[in-house]
């Protein structure tokens, strides 16, 4: 049995009276990458964002290694140092080098020794590619190479779980291979839990172990990745792989 | 030329009176500065709070200084404060709390513009990486903060600086009042001298705020 590490139980999730998750109920293990796949304004980011405390959540239950989180700013604070994130928008901190972005968080949040920490970033860093822009600010650095930056800030922190929230969306196309390789070698050789949301058919078939598919904040399908791109079992579902046409 | 007007300026202690009354402008202005600042940015923070009641006083505490002429204000520290409330400070003193509460109203709505116009996306990443909302605002936020909110500072000094020629309204002997003096004083022996006299302060005025102003300027130009 491996291990369970997240665990949704009938979340509901309002903005003022407009309920824009409805019921969600999935899990995932150690290890497996779960994709979230649905048309635009589905429910995706909102659904990433709740599970990092970004939004609240009206009733139901996150569990984080099978215990219940209390769904307090305390709490949520703790648990991000756990649960990586890395948005769209690559904001990496204008005002710090790269190696700065990198470090903030384990040297201020974790306590962790700044030396030992750096050794690793620029470790990280080097995998990436960027082992020349240590002390580069972002505004340097081209779409890619920041969200890049952004990847390994939010590994540094050693994470239990990381969400990607559309990581290649801003970036021209020749930069966005780059980036999926990096996610892709994140799950194959170190074996990241990772709940993913793309755009991208063709990476999300390569990297998806389970595909839940959303439609206005519903769960219309929570089907193995394999079996989502050969026989997805809705025809809402089937309509949106045909519109993608990867 | 023994009557020439340029004269008058070091006629006796002129010139040595001329400069105390710039140095009483300039360390009120500097005290109200950094005065006004420390509790602007007090103020400024709190604005940005989601605390309806505390973000409404200090709105109208900002409408107040900023509708009310400064010339106004010192009116009413110099002239009500003592009689209504017994305060019995000397003069410069009263104009330093005028000068720090204006400064505290018109740079809390730099604080609060600037911290407003980091995008929430900085907030958020910064969030999501753990930090405490203390080590977001002291690592992330503050340091975009003061960046942005520079030029406008330097601008609110220029501002203050020139203000404090409102000085001599409460019988500070500023450099305008003792320009006036001067003047009044050696009218009969120099008519002209009231040029050279206020030629002089238009030129200390110049060398205190040009640099200042060019400092901002350059600023806002670097970051286009
Ligand atoms: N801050 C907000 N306030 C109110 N409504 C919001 C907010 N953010 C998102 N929504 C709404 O919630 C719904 C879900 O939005 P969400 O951003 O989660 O969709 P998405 O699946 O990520 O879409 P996309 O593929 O375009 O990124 C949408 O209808 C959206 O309009
Ligand atoms: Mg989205």
């Amino acid at each position: 049995m491996t291990e369970e590490i997240l665990k949704v139980e009938h979340l509901n999730k309002f903005y003022d009276e407009r309920q824009v998750l409805h019921n969600i109920n999935f899990s995932l293990k150690k290890g497996e990458v779960l994709t979230l796949l649905g048309p635009s304004g589905s429910g995706k980011s909102t659904l990433l964002r709740t599970l990092n405390g970004l939004e609240d959540y009206k009733n139901g239950s996150i569990y984080f290694h099978e215990k219940k989180i209390d769904p307090s700013p305390k709490e949520w604070q703790i648990l991000r140092q756990k649960i990586g994130m890395v948005f769209q928008s690559y904001d990496l901190f204008p005002n710090l080098t790269v190696i700065e972005n990198v470090l903030l968080a384990p040297v201020k949040v974790q306590k962790r020794d700044e030396n030992e920490v750096k050794e690793e970033a620029i470790k990280l860093l080097k995998q990436v590619g960027l082992e020349q822009y240590l002390n580069a600010y972002p505004r340097e650095l081209s779409g890619g190479q920041k969200q890049r930056v952004a990847i390994v800030r939010a590994l540094a922190m050693k994470p239990e779980i990381m969400l990607l929230d559309e990581i290649t969306a801003s970036l021209d196309p020749e930069m966005v291979r780059g980036i999926e390789e990096i996610v892709e070698l994140l799950s194959k050789r170190d074996h990241m839990t990772m709940i993913i949301v793309t755009h991208q058919m063709n990476f999300a078939s390569r990297i998806a172990d389970e595909v839940l598919f959303l439609e206005d904040g519903h769960i219309l399908e929570d089907t193995p990745g394999k079996e989502f791109f050969n026989h997805p079992q809705t025809q809402r579902a089937k309509d949106f792989l045909d519109s993608m046409d990867y | 030329m023994v009557h020439s007007g340029i004269n008058v300026l070091f006629e006796g202690s002129n010139f040595a009176r001329l400069m105390a009354g710039l140095w009483t402008s300039i360390w009120i202005a500097a005290i109200s500065l950094i005065i006004g600042l420390a509790i602007g940015i007090i103020f400024g923070i709190l604005r940005t709070l989601s605390n309806k009641f505390i973000r409404f006083i200090l709105r109208v505490y900002l409408e107040f200084f900023r509708i009310v002429p400064t010339i106004v204000l010192l009116y009413l520290v110099y002239y009500i404060l003592p009689r209504t409330f017994h305060v019995n400070w000397p003069a410069t003193w009263m104009a330093v709390l005028a000068f720090s509460l204006w400064v505290a109203a018109e740079f809390s709505d730099i604080v609060r513009g600037a911290i407003e116009s980091v995008p929430k996306s900085q907030r958020e990443s910064g969030l999501a990486l753990g930090l405490s909302k203390i080590q977001l605002f002291r690592y992330v936020l503050l340091p975009q903060v003061i960046k942005l909110e520079l030029p406008a500072t330097i601008n609110l000094a220029t501002r203050v600086i020139k203000t404090t020629s409102l000085l001599l309204v409460i019988s500070i002997m500023e450099v305008i009042n003792v320009a006036q003096q001067i003047i009044e004083a050696n009218n009969q022996q120099y008519p002209t001298g009231v040029f050279w006299v206020y030629g002089l302060i238009f030129i200390l005025y110049f060398v205190l705020d040009y640099p200042l102003s060019a400092w901002a300027k350059k600023l806002t130009n670097e970051r286009k």
